[in-house]
Formats: structure tokens, sequence, C-alpha cells
């Protein structure tokens, strides 16, 4: 148990198909993302974080405090927990205007109302949201309901903070624009803060340790760079758009089923996960000469056109993504069907233990 | 309201039993030629013994079928003024045959067939001690008594006059037959019926008797209607209803002859 | 073309009933005493089979929406049933549990000398056996419908269970209690069956507008017409001056 901070170590049966199991400390002024597909158990996690699910086995402690731990026959409920979350959808009380769904919180705990009231006008007043103090939820735009939320959820100057999937109901520039607001706000709250998103920019921009969830388990831990450039799973590898292969290396070679890899790391052995970035491998018309130990001749199966890079997928003995400049593909006329070399140095290639 | 209902109900049965003519109208019997439907609208208080009346009618005319509309003879009245297709009306009193005749319903004149008498009803055992009309003015007591304008209640009022009580009255029911079935369940302590609804309750109800210079007669007048839509046969009916064989129905009901 | 058949459904009745108010008569029946009786029995009948509805059916229908417990469907059933049955069954069904020989009833007669059926409570409890249901099934209804997700995050600002239900999830339903209470309202004040076949029938403390109506037709038709003429006027102005609300939930 962590003297300070937030300490999650839990398992928590949903469905007979559904399991999740988490663990993860967030030492306070740290930012941590819970980063995974939709159903991956990233709600759930919050749900039993906030106090509004118990767990089955394990234990979640806050700040000394244990929130829940079942074989202890412990459960502080949601509204005892000091926990300040801020929903998907934002759930803001439709029938109450935007200083009193801020002030909510602070009335529920029994602060006079005067007090309440000022406090709250000051949050909104720092999210530039004075005028709109008397306005419904139904009358605000998605970026200033998610203001709302927030003010709400920092005002009672919780110890913790969730938030889940702040950004994902906003437009693209909105997005951007409170992306920012987030960021600020999210520096200057002292107590750990946990954010769940399936947004890898969101989280790689936000967050000070990555952990990403699939199937209702953490399967890599770590910082952004980390996860980019080793990504140990098939989802991450795809988040970071890198290309991920598994294998099996001894004296500097891979195995990977089809085709056999040069790594430069000589001494790792066993199962491993090998990555190469789509901008590291180049593309040949014939046979290269150089320096690059890993080539093979393959097939282009698609190419895709993104702004001013070009994406090509090719094929057999090994599939990768290729990412080349506009130039390169005019130089050598690239078109689905064609045949080509590829090439990327031993060196590119990123492995890690599987 | 009960006017609107009670006109429904008598179209929706004669809906019912245009649908159901077949059999009995297409056999020929011996002896009566008279084929279709009757309604007949009758007092409350004839319930059981007109049931009985109708059966045997049919059974002397096989191709007859008679429906028997029961109610509170004022209400049945009103159906008629307002039009309901009713063949016979019997009232268990005058005025509301007289209503009827002034509307201009009656065909010739209504006969009396029957004649009844008050009694006080209780329940069995008779558990508040009732021995006559001077105990319907004790306030502690269940009395329930029919509406005024259902002959029963009319009648009630008038005996209660005659022998100077003014009752505690604490319900005033639409007929005389759902007054019977609270006082049958020991719901109400006392009511007054006629005569032939305490019979007809047998063991459940008993009787107290009204002494006849208090009591009333009530006489039951029975009229085919002049807008009877089978004339023919509610004659027949009125005249069996007349008849030796009608009236020793009635008697075993508890009604005498007029 | 159907629409306005509906439409005629509804409007022809009353035409013929305004057709035969006497008019000339009117200011007299109405002030009559039998009218003015009958009118001020039938709203504190309605107005307090409302008002415990209200009490007792709320957490009933809370209790029904939010726990579970086995046999709840159960209750569903038989909180139903007085919509179903017709009102005087349910008057005899009122009379065999809580009249002078009734299962209730009779100990507590004997215990305390109290008697519903004739008595101006046996009218409440008639009229509130029949209206109390329309008010558990919408309110039922609306807390089944509404997102629960909003209790949960007042839980997490820190609100405890009775302030979450006072501040999010009543206000949350108001429009459609209060479509609930409209209706309850309206059933009490046109009871009939249950009402004369469980409290019975005395001018003044027991003979609602609906009783004395019926009452009326069959000696005095002219009280018969003036009384509908007040229950349409009452029961329009309610639903009127209401209609925003109600409107909103349904």
């Amino acid at each position: 148990m962590t003297a300070r901070g937030l300490s999650v170590d839990l398992l928590l049966r949903r469905s007979d198909t559904f399991r999740l199991a988490l663990d993860l400390t967030i030492g306070p002024g740290k930012t941590i993302a819970l980063l995974g597909p939709n159903g991956s158990g990233k709600s759930t996690a919050v749900a039993a974080i906030a106090g509004l699910l118990p767990i089955d086995t394990g234990e979640i402690a806050l700040n000394d405090t244990v929130l829940d731990n079942p074989d202890g026959r412990l459960f502080v409920p949601a509204e005892q927990r000091r926990i300040g979350v801020v929903f998907q959808d934002y759930l803001l009380f439709p029938h109450l205007t935007a200083l009193e769904n801020v002030s909510f919180g602070l009335r529920s705990r029994r602060i006079g109302r005067d007090e309440a009231l000022s406090r709250s006008r000051e949050w909104l007043a720092r999210l530039g949201l004075s005028e709109l103090e008397t306005s419904k939820p139904g009358d605000l735009s998605g970026g200033q309901a998610q203001r709302v939320a927030l003010a709400r959820a920092l005002v009672t100057e919780p110890d913790l903070l969730l938030l889940d999937e702040p950004l994902a109901a906003l437009d693209v520039t909105t997005r951007s624009e409170l992306r920012h607001t987030l960021d600020e706000h999210l520096a200057a709250f002292p107590g750990p803060r946990m954010l769940i998103t399936h947004d890898p920019t969101e989280a790689f921009l936000l967050a000070d340790e990555i952990h990403i969830i699939e199937h209702g388990e953490i399967t890599q831990s770590g910082s952004a760079d980390e996860i980019r450039l080793r990504p140990r799973t098939q989802y991450a590898a795809d988040l970071a758009g890198s290309n991920l292969v598994a294998g099996v290396a001894s004296s500097g070679i891979v195995n990977a089923g089809a085709q056999t890899l040069h790594i430069a790391d000589d001494a790792i052995r066993g199962p491993v996960l090998v990555t190469v970035h789509p901008t590291a491998i180049t593309v040949h018309s014939h046979a290269p000469e150089g320096s690059q130990r890993n080539s093979w001749a393959t097939t282009v199966e698609r190419v895709e056109q993104l702004g001013s890079r070009v994406r090509l997928r090719t094929g057999a003995p090994l599939p990768l993504t290729v990412e080349i400049t506009e130039g390169s593909r005019a130089d050598l006329s690239l078109e689905p069907g064609a045949r080509v070399w590829i090439a990327f140095k031993a060196t590119e290639v990123g492995v890690s233990r599987a | 309201m009960a006017r609107t209902t009670g006109f429904v109900l008598v179209a929706a049965l004669l809906l019912l039993m245009s649908g159901c003519d077949n059999s009995s109208s297409t056999t020929a019997a011996p002896g009566s030629g008279l084929q279709g439907d009757l309604l007949v609208s009758a007092a409350a208080s004839l319930t059981d013994a007109f049931t009985d009346v109708a059966a045997a009618f049919e059974a002397a005319n096989p191709g007859v079928d008679v429906l028997v509309n029961f109610g509170g003879s004022s209400a049945l009245r009103e159906q008629i003024i307002e039009g309901a297709p009713v063949d016979v009306f019997a009232s268990a009193n005058m005025s509301n045959m007289d209503r009827v005749v002034e509307a201009g319903e009656v065909a010739g004149e209504p006969q009396i067939f029957a004649t009844n008498l008050l009694q006080i009803a209780v329940p069995a055992g008779n558990p508040a001690g009732i021995t006559g009309l001077q105990d319907f003015n004790r306030q502690e007591l269940l009395i329930g008594l029919c509406a005024e304008a259902v002959p029963c209640g009319d009648f009630a009022r008038q005996a209660l006059v005659r022998a100077g009580v003014v009752p505690a009255v604490d319900t005033y029911e639409p007929d005389v037959r759902s007054l019977l079935t609270k006082v049958e369940a020991s719901e109400l302590d006392a009511g007054i019926t006629y005569v032939t609804d305490v019979a007809s309750a047998g063991g459940s109800v008993a009787g107290v008797d009204i002494p006849i210079d208090h009591n009333v007669v009530a006489e039951y007048p029975i009229a085919a209607l002049a807008n009877a839509p089978h004339r023919d046969i509610a004659d027949a009916f009125v005249a069996f209803v007349l008849s030796d064989a009608g009236e020793a129905i009635l008697s075993e009901y508890g009604f005498s002859s007029p | 073309m159907l629409g306005l058949v509906g439409v005629a459904f509804f409007v022809l009745p009353l035409l013929g009933l305004l057709g035969r108010v006497p008019w000339s008569d009117l200011p007299e029946l109405m002030t009559s005493p039998v009218v003015a009786d009958a009118l001020r029995l039938s709203m504190i009948a309605s107005i307090s089979a409302t008002a415990i509805s209200l009490v007792v059916g709320v957490p009933l229908a809370w209790l029904m929406a939010r726990v579970e417990f086995p046999g709840r469907a159960l209750l569903r059933g038989i909180v139903t049933l007085p919509l179903v049955l017709p009102p005087v069954v349910g008057g005899a069904a009122l009379l065999f549990a809580l009249g002078r020989r009734g299962l209730v009833g009779e100990p507590l007669n004997e215990a305390t000398g109290l008697l519903l059926p004739f008595s101006t409570w046996g009218v409440i409890v008639a009229a509130t056996f029949v209206a109390m249901p329309f008010l558990v099934i919408t309110v039922e209804g609306a807390l089944r419908n509404m997102d629960r997700r909003y209790e949960g995050a007042a839980a997490t600002l820190g609100a405890r269970r009775w302030t979450v239900l006072r501040r999010v999830t009543l206000p949350m339903i108001g429009p459609s209690l209060v479509a609930g209470l409209v209706l309850t309202w309206a059933r009490a004040f046109g009871e009939f069956g249950a009402t004369i076949t469980f409290a019975g029938n005395l001018q003044g403390r027991t003979q609602t507008l609906p009783l004395a109506v019926f009452v009326a037709l069959e000696s005095d038709r002219d009280t018969a017409v003036a009384i509908s003429l007040i229950m349409v006027v009452v029961s329009l102005a309610v639903l009127v001056a209401l209609r925003d609300w109600w409107g909103r939930a349904l």
C-alpha cells in the first residue's frame, strides 16, 4: 500500500464472459491513462474505483484509506469517497442550471449555500463560463458542457480525479482546444489523476504513464515513447502505427515463420516481439545493394495516400506496412500487384521479449 | 348514467339474441304458433319469480326466447320512456307504471298481477335483536333502505311514517337486491325489503314482520308496451302471468294474488 | 377521417348533456343541499385519495422499480388488478376485507370500534383503491426508464441516498409524477361502483357526485343534468390547468 496516491489491485467479474483484472498505482501529481478499445473494461474500472461497483477480490486504496477490500469486509460507498469524476456524456443534471450543477457536490457535503455558490462561481469563471451560470445543460454546447462537468468535479477538491473519455463526445476542433484546457487543469491538480480513453493522441499528450487495457487486462504499461517504439500487442502496434511480428530469436536471427529477420541483438533468445517502423523500410524496383541486412522481394497489395505520405501494404512472405514519400512513389510507379524489393537495417528492428 | 348503461345493455342483449335465434324459431311447435324473442323489463324484487315464469312460458312456447331485464323499477321506466325496445314491463309499483302510461308507451290497461308486503330483513340469527320498525331510529345500528325513487324505498318511507319512526339511515341502496345482499353479508343490521326478498334469501336472511296497519301493500302492475317489437308474444306473456299457472309460480315465492 | 370519428366519440355525449341543461333553473339547482354536499364529498374524497396515493404509491413504485425481490412480478399484477376489475367487484372485495364481517374489518371493529363501510373514510378508501394503481404504474415506469447513471453521478459528488432521491431522481421523473397524480385524481373523482358497494349511499356522508347523479337520474332529471355539468366543468378545469405538465410527460 502506498503512502499517498491511488493503489488498485482488483478482480471484478462482470458476467460469465467478462472479467476485469487491474493492478496499478498512481502517485500524487501524476496522470495515468487507461487506454483501450471499446469493451475492454475501461468503464468498469471507473465504476469500481468511483465506488459504484464493488470488486470481487483485491483492494482499492487512496491516500492510506482503504476504499474497497472484500476479504476485509470493507467497502466505502461512492458518496463517501473523495473522488471527482468527469463522466462520458458529462451527466450534468438536466433540471439544474450550470451553477447549481457545479455547486451540487458542495451542497451535498453540507457546505453552506453562500460558500458553495461563491466557490462554484469562481470555478466557472476560471473555465470561462461566467455568462452561462444560469443556463441549463440542454442549452450548452459540447465544449461548454464538458467544462461545466470539469468544474463540477474539481470544485469539491477531491483526492483523486477520474476522467472517463472526457473528450470523446466533442468534434475534432473543440477536442484539441479542450485538450489544452484539460492539460492545464490536470497539471494544477495536486492529487493522482486517471484518464480513461480510446484515443491514443489524448493518452500520449496528457498522460505521464499509459496502461493499455484489452479484454479486461493490462497488456502493456509504459511511457508514450516506450509504447510507440516497443508495442507488445497488435492493438498497441496499431496505435503506434507500427509493424509487429512475433518470432523466436537466437544468435541475432529471428525466425518469424515464413521469413527470418536479422536483428542487432545477438544475446537475446526465445520468443520475442519484433517491431519495424513503416518509415524505416525502403522500397526498390530491384534487389538493393547496400548495408541493409533485411531485404526480400514481395508484391504490393495496397497503396494509400495520406496527405504527402504514401502507405503501402506488402504481401508474402511477411506482410508489412511501409511508408514512403510522394516523390519515391513517383519514381517507382507503384500499383497494386507490382513486384518490388523492400529493405531495412537490422538496427531498425525493435526487439523485446514476448 | 344508469339510463345509458341500461340502453347499451339492452342493445347488446338484443344483438346477442338476434344472433342465436336459430333453431328454436324454425321448429313449429304444436299448439303454439308463436315464434320469436321477448324482452321483459321486470322489477328487481321479481328476480327469482320471473326467472321461473319465463322458463315456464318458454316451455309452453318452444318457438319463443324470453329475456328478462331486472332492475330498479324507476330505472326500467326511464329506459322505456327513452325508447328501449322492451315488450313487457312489470313494475313494483303503480307510480312507475303510470309514468310509462303517461308517456303513451303502454298498450291497453296495466293489470295488477301480484301484491307484496314489506318485511324487515335482518342477518341470520338477528344479531342486533330487531323486533320492529321502532328499532330503526337506533343510531348505533347500521340501517339500510332502498333509494326513495325505487318503489321499495318509497313504501319503506311510508311505512316508517305510519309507525311514527324517524330512521337513522346509513345508506340508500339503488335497488332492493343490493340492499338484501348487504343484509345477508351482515354489513347492515337491518333493512326494509319485501317479504318475497327475505324468502328468496333462504336461511341467510331472517325476517321481522311489520304489522299490517303500518305495512304498505305493493301492487305489481304488468303491461305489454305500445311499441313492443313482438306485440303478439307480449300479450301472450301478460296473459300467462295473469293465469293460474303464472299465479302459482308467483305464490311459490311469497307473492300474493291481487 | 378516423381522427374525426375519434373526436366525435368524445364530443357528442358532451353535446347531448349540454342539450338537456335546464339553463334557467341552473343556479338554484347547483346550490341545493344535495349538490353542495355531493360536491364537497367528491372533492374531499378525490383529493384525499390522491394524497394517500402519493404518500404510499411513490415508495411502492420505487420498491417495484429498483429492488429485486421474489414475487415482484406477482406484486405488479396485484397492484394493477384494480385497473382491470369492474369497480363493483373491487367494492365487493373491499367489503370482504374491510367490512364489518371482513377479514381485517371484523377484528378491527371489535378492537377499536372503527368501521369503514357507510362512512366518509369508506369513500376515501374505495377511491384510493381504484385510483392508486394509476400513480404506481406511472411512477414505476418513469423510474425504470430514467437514466440511472445520473444517480451514480450524484453519488460520486457526495450525495447520500435521500439527497439523490430528493434532488435528482424525483425532479427527473417530475413530469411523469404529475401526469400520474392527474390521472389518479380523475379516476378517484369519477369513481362510482366501488363507492356505492363499499361505502353505501347517504347524502352528506357518502353520496359523492357520481352517486348523486345516479340517484337523481331516476327521480329528478334536471338535478341529474346539473350535477353532471358540474362534474364536467370541474374535471375540465383541472385537466386544462395541468395540461402543460402532463402533456410534457405523455
